[in-house]
């Protein structure tokens, strides 16, 4: 199998001093791909992806993007390394409008942006209807689509989300991941969390079921979401 | 009709154009503190004799112009010793950030004690000033003292009342709308500026986009640099020099940004004005405009004077409290409790 | 046990410190010293009971000091029959008007629906009160003033033993502690103490202004003291005897004697507070209180009212303060608003206590007397500091002027310097918390 874009190595690892969370804990995501994480309460979801961002203290394996070996570089390091990041909560500046969050996406950059602006734009037409207006007053799903579409102003080279659907109505959620699906298709690779586990493999390419910080399924969604344990213990059968 | 001229006019001199002057000075003053709170998140008792050390350093150079014979015809000299007095609080500021507040920043101590810690500075503030230039009053305001002098309004119009327009008055006004101008320029409109307002609204989401917690503290400290020192100095030239009256502006000032709300640069405008009316009008007496304007058998015996002007730090303490019950977050939703 | 030693230690140090100022610069400066010290060292401990124990920044410690001297004056000294008749009662209605605006604003605030129609009846109920209020009582001040301004020109007290005020002064400031502590607590700490500023200002300015209370910045003089005068022991034949066998002069004699007795009372009503302090500390109210500042949230989450257990402790940390006011205006002999400045005396207890080591009470009262010695000594010493370093220079030389000159000023800048660097390198103070 060629070497996944990203992947965080048989991870192990927890905060500060505190105890593992993480027991050889494997994430990849291949060029192009939807790897999405799944996993009961408590499993380690966000704490996966929080160690393949640098938030935590990978005391075992590593985390690779491109081949390059980037464990020892802080968040902002992979961030101009190419990785954008969508926090769960508190992911966007509520005091600033909609396009000065954007603007604040690409301060790394020192280029002309404005057209990975118009690209933005596009994807999520909503935003651009209300570029003028301060981002906190926008509904739950709007303001997701302001935290993507900020993480996406440093052209990533890969796209990570934790949780985007979280407090977010049904027919929002829909409409998000179908937000997501088009970022996909512009050709970044997206990794998520998710708690919504049935809709999130729905659209993954690669699904990983973490319990207990450490890999319990791995496979396509479409096979983890026939797969009858994976079905029983949380899918609801 | 003349007698409405004349109260109006007796409005003006002793409660409008004061009040606005007074306003003016409080909501600079208001801004550097709320800049602070917003930024580096801990209300700094030391802004009042910051302000105090900016002005010194603007008077000393302006003798020193003076004594060349370095002058601005009827606008004060102090005005071309301003970008030097801007420049010797920022690097007094850069290296107070250096070498105190840095070291709490960087420990993510509580905000409560960056506050006992800028007492500190304040007092050895105080004492420096103190030292260099002395406790008595300087008064280092040459120039035209008045735009419009109460004689030769009364002339021109003939009404009994004067109306004296202070140059000082005028400078203060003027010096504030373009200050605040270039401020809401900076901060609306330059990277840096977004930047900042980023940094204040989530410390996090801005550090993860990249923004250099170092750059924006350093800019902070060199804009609440010149707000001080602009507002100390306006202050100084309208009144006088004395480095026991900046220690007392400290209530009204944080009067003024608690009330329009911390945080919020707006919010520390408004405030300034709203506390600087309210203690002007509070304490002044009515008895003359009540003379011009009320009909002979109203018109008042007494002062007419709601409060005394001893009470005149009562008002804005009141102000603030009345906030606090009720709006805790102020005029223009700052960060609150 | 190193730690009681080292308490022990420290104090002892202390100890040597006075003696040795007795014994360079004369037995009454140390006395005064010690004395003024003790009452810092009350002040410290109040400061740190609402610090130290619940996390709470009064920066307005002037205030309650103040009340506590107001209370020395309406408690001890004689009441002034002229001026009751003349106005006194009127002055009582006024006060009550004025007592009976605000409760009527706050009772409307709590019992009608917010809204339009509340927010006129408050307003329209504030203005007709306050006129009401004002022409009642502006009559009664009027009258009150004009008898013998000179003199007296004020109400007076009420005639009761001085020692008395002490505890009157602890209520006064508790009082003013349970209005501002409903307003002000429950939020931010910076807004605590900007608030508790802004309360110390209008104490005081009130104190300076109202002169019917208590003479305003004509200062009342003559308080009755607890202990007694140098002139009567001086015509006293049985101390000149006990003097002159001690090998006495019986002038400095009674000095001593007086300055010792004020210690003596000083440091019991000091023991007291002291003893209840550490008492408060072990017991679990105490422990209730250390763990609702450590961690708030979780109190809160356990059902603790954490606004409720802020308000008791700002309310005795500041009746302390009230005591120690009342003690230090009974040193004085008189009420002189005028000397009461805010910021500066209340800086000077907060370093008191943060390098006596915050949040224990042996370290409070070790921090107010060392601190103390130190402000004093600060100026004599800097003073001849100042001259070695300028000894090289000419005699009229206007630098050197100018570096004697501000000598003075130098205390407070030493204060800050101090506050600085302990809260730097030894943010836990001479003796730390337990």
């Amino acid at each position: 199998m060629s070497e996944p874009f990203l992947i965080g190595d048989s991870m192990t690892g927890g905060y500060g001093k505190g105890p593992d969370i993480l027991h050889d804990c494997t994430i990849a995501v291949n060029p192009g791909e939807i790897a999405v994480i799944v996993g009961p309460n408590g499993a380690g979801k966000s704490t996966a992806m929080k160690a393949v961002f640098g938030m935590l203290d990978v005391r075992s394996g590593a985390v690779r993007l491109g081949g390059e070996d980037i464990t020892k570089l802080t968040p902002q390091e992979r961030v101009v390394k190419g990785m954008g990041f969508v926090p769960q909560t508190s992911n966007i500046f509520t005091s600033m409008t909609v396009e000065e969050n954007l603007e604040m996406g690409a301060f790394i950059r020192r280029d002309d942006f404005r057209g990975t602006m118009e690209q933005v734009y596009s994807l999520f037409p909503i935003l651009k209807e209300k570029r003028n207006q301060a981002a906190g007053e926008l509904s739950g799903g709007q303001r997701q689509q302001v935290a993507v579409g900020r993480a996406l102003m440093t052209q990533p080279k890969v796209l990570m989300l934790d949780e985007p659907t979280a407090g977010v109505s049904p027919i929002v959620m829909d409409e998000l991941f179908d937000r997501i699906i088009e970022v996909a298709r512009t050709g970044i690779p997206i990794l998520m969390v998710e708690q919504n586990a049935r809709q999130a493999l729905e659209i993954a390419d690669r699904g990983y079921v973490l319990v207990q910080g450490r890999n319990a399924h791995t496979g396509t969604g479409k096979e983890l979401l026939a797969d009858p344990e994976v079905r029983q213990s949380f899918l609801g059968g | 009709m003349i007698d409405f001229l004349n109260g109006l006019v007796a409005l003006t001199n002793f409660v409008i154009i004061p009040a606005t002057a007074y306003g003016a000075q409080l909501a600079i003053g208001a801004l550097g503190v709320t800049l602070i709170y917003g930024i580096l998140r801990f209300s700094n008792f030391a802004h009042g004799d910051t302000m105090a050390f900016g002005t010194m350093a603007t008077i000393l150079v302006t003798w020193w112009f003076q004594s060349m014979g370095l002058s601005l015809g009827f606008l004060p000299t102090a005005l071309l010793a301003l970008p030097f007095g801007i420049a010797a609080t920022a690097a007094l500021v850069l290296f107070t950030d250096k070498t105190v507040y840095q070291f709490y920043r960087r420990q993510k101590a509580k905000p409560v004690i960056l506050v006992i810690v800028s007492m500190g500075v304040m007092f050895v503030l105080n004492g420096v000033v103190r030292f260099i230039i002395g406790v008595d009053d300087q008064n280092f305001n040459n120039g035209e003292r008045f735009i419009i002098a109460a004689r030769e309004f009364k002339q021109m119009t003939g009404l009994s009342e004067g109306l004296a327009f202070k140059t000082s008055q005028g400078l203060t006004i003027v010096t504030a709308v373009i200050v605040v101008a270039v401020l809401f320029w900076f901060l609306n409109k330059t990277r840096t500026g977004k930047s900042m307002r980023a940094f204040s609204d989530n410390e996090d989401l801005a550090l993860l986009s990249g923004i250099n917690p170092d750059r924006v503290v350093m800019v902070t400290w060199l804009i609440v640099a010149a707000l001080a020192t602009v507002a100390g100095t306006l202050y100084g030239l309208d009144k006088s020099f004395k480095p026991f009256t900046y220690l007392q502006l400290l209530l009204p000032i944080f009067a003024s940004a608690i009330v329009g709300g911390l945080g919020s640069p707006l919010g520390a405008i408004a405030g300034g004005f709203v506390i600087a009316f309210s203690e002007v009008t509070i304490t002044y007496a009515w008895k003359k405009v009540l003379t011009y304007w009320a009909p002979e058998s109203l018109e008042p015996s007494g002062l007419m004077q709601l409060l005394s002007t001893d009470y005149k730090f009562a008002v804005s303490f009141a102000i603030l409290v009345v906030v606090l019950l009720f709006k805790p977050t102020g005029l223009f939703k700052g960060k609150s409790v | 046990m190193t730690n009681n030693m080292r308490t022990v230690a420290l104090f002892a140090g202390m100890a040597v410190l006075l003696i040795g100022t007795g014994m360079v610069q004369g037995w009454n400066t140390a006395l005064l010293v010690l004395n003024m010290g003790l009452i810092s060292a009350i002040m410290s401990l109040g400061v740190n009971l609402q610090w130290g124990f619940a996390g709470l920044f009064n920066v307005g410690v002037m205030g309650f000091v103040a009340l506590g001297g107001l209370a020395t004056v309406l408690v001890a000294m004689a009441p002034v029959g002229e001026a009751w008749a003349a106005g006194g009662l009127r002055v009582l209605a006024g006060l009550a008007l004025g007592a009976a605006t605000i409760v009527g604003m706050v009772l409307m605030a709590k019992r009608m629906a917010a809204g339009r129609t509340r927010t006129i009846a408050m307003i329209a109920w504030l203005i007709v009160g306050f006129f009401l209020y004002r022409a009642v009582f502006d009559g009664g001040v009027g009258a009150v003033e004009a008898i013998d301004p000179a003199a007296t020109g004020y109400l007076g007290g009420l005639g009761l033993p001085v020692l008395l005020a002490w505890p009157v002064g602890g209520v006064l400031a508790a009082g003013a502690a349970w209005i501002i502590g409903k307003t002000a607590l429950g939020l931010r700490s910076d807004y605590l103490a900007i608030a508790t500023l802004g309360i110390a200002e209008i104490v005081i300015a009130v104190m300076k202004n109202e002169d019917w209370l208590a003479r305003g910045v004509k200062n009342v003089i003559g308080i009755p003291r607890p202990v007694p005068y140098e002139v009567d022991l001086q015509q006293s034949e049985s101390f000149v005897e006990r003097a002159a066998g001690l090998g006495m002069d019986p002038t400095y004699a009674s000095t001593i004697f007086v300055k010792l007795s004020y210690g003596v009372l000083f440091t019991i009503v000091l023991v007291i507070l002291l003893w209840m302090a550490q008492s408060a500390l072990h017991s679990p109210w105490g422990r209730m209180m250390r763990a609702i500042r450590d961690n708030e949230t979780a109190a809160e989450a356990m059902g603790k009212d954490v606004t409720r257990r802020h308000l008791q402790i700002f309310i005795l940390g500041s009746a302390v303060c009230g005591i120690a006011g009342a003690m230090m205006t009974t040193l004085d002999g008189q009420l002189t608003p005028g000397t009461y400045q805010p910021l500066r005396f209340t800086f000077l207890i907060w370093v008191m206590m943060i390098v006596g080591g915050s949040g224990n009470n042996f370290g409070a009262v070790l921090g107010g007397m060392l601190i103390w010695w130190l402000w004093v000594m600060v100026e004599p010493m800097g003073l001849s500091f100042i001259q070695f370093i300028t000894s090289g220079m000419a005699e009229d030389s206007g630098l050197r002027a100018h570096l004697l000159d501000s000598a003075a000023h130098m205390r407070l800048m030493t204060m800050g310097l101090i506050l600085i660097l302990v809260l730097r390198f030894s943010p836990r103070g001479l003796i730390p918390e337990k």
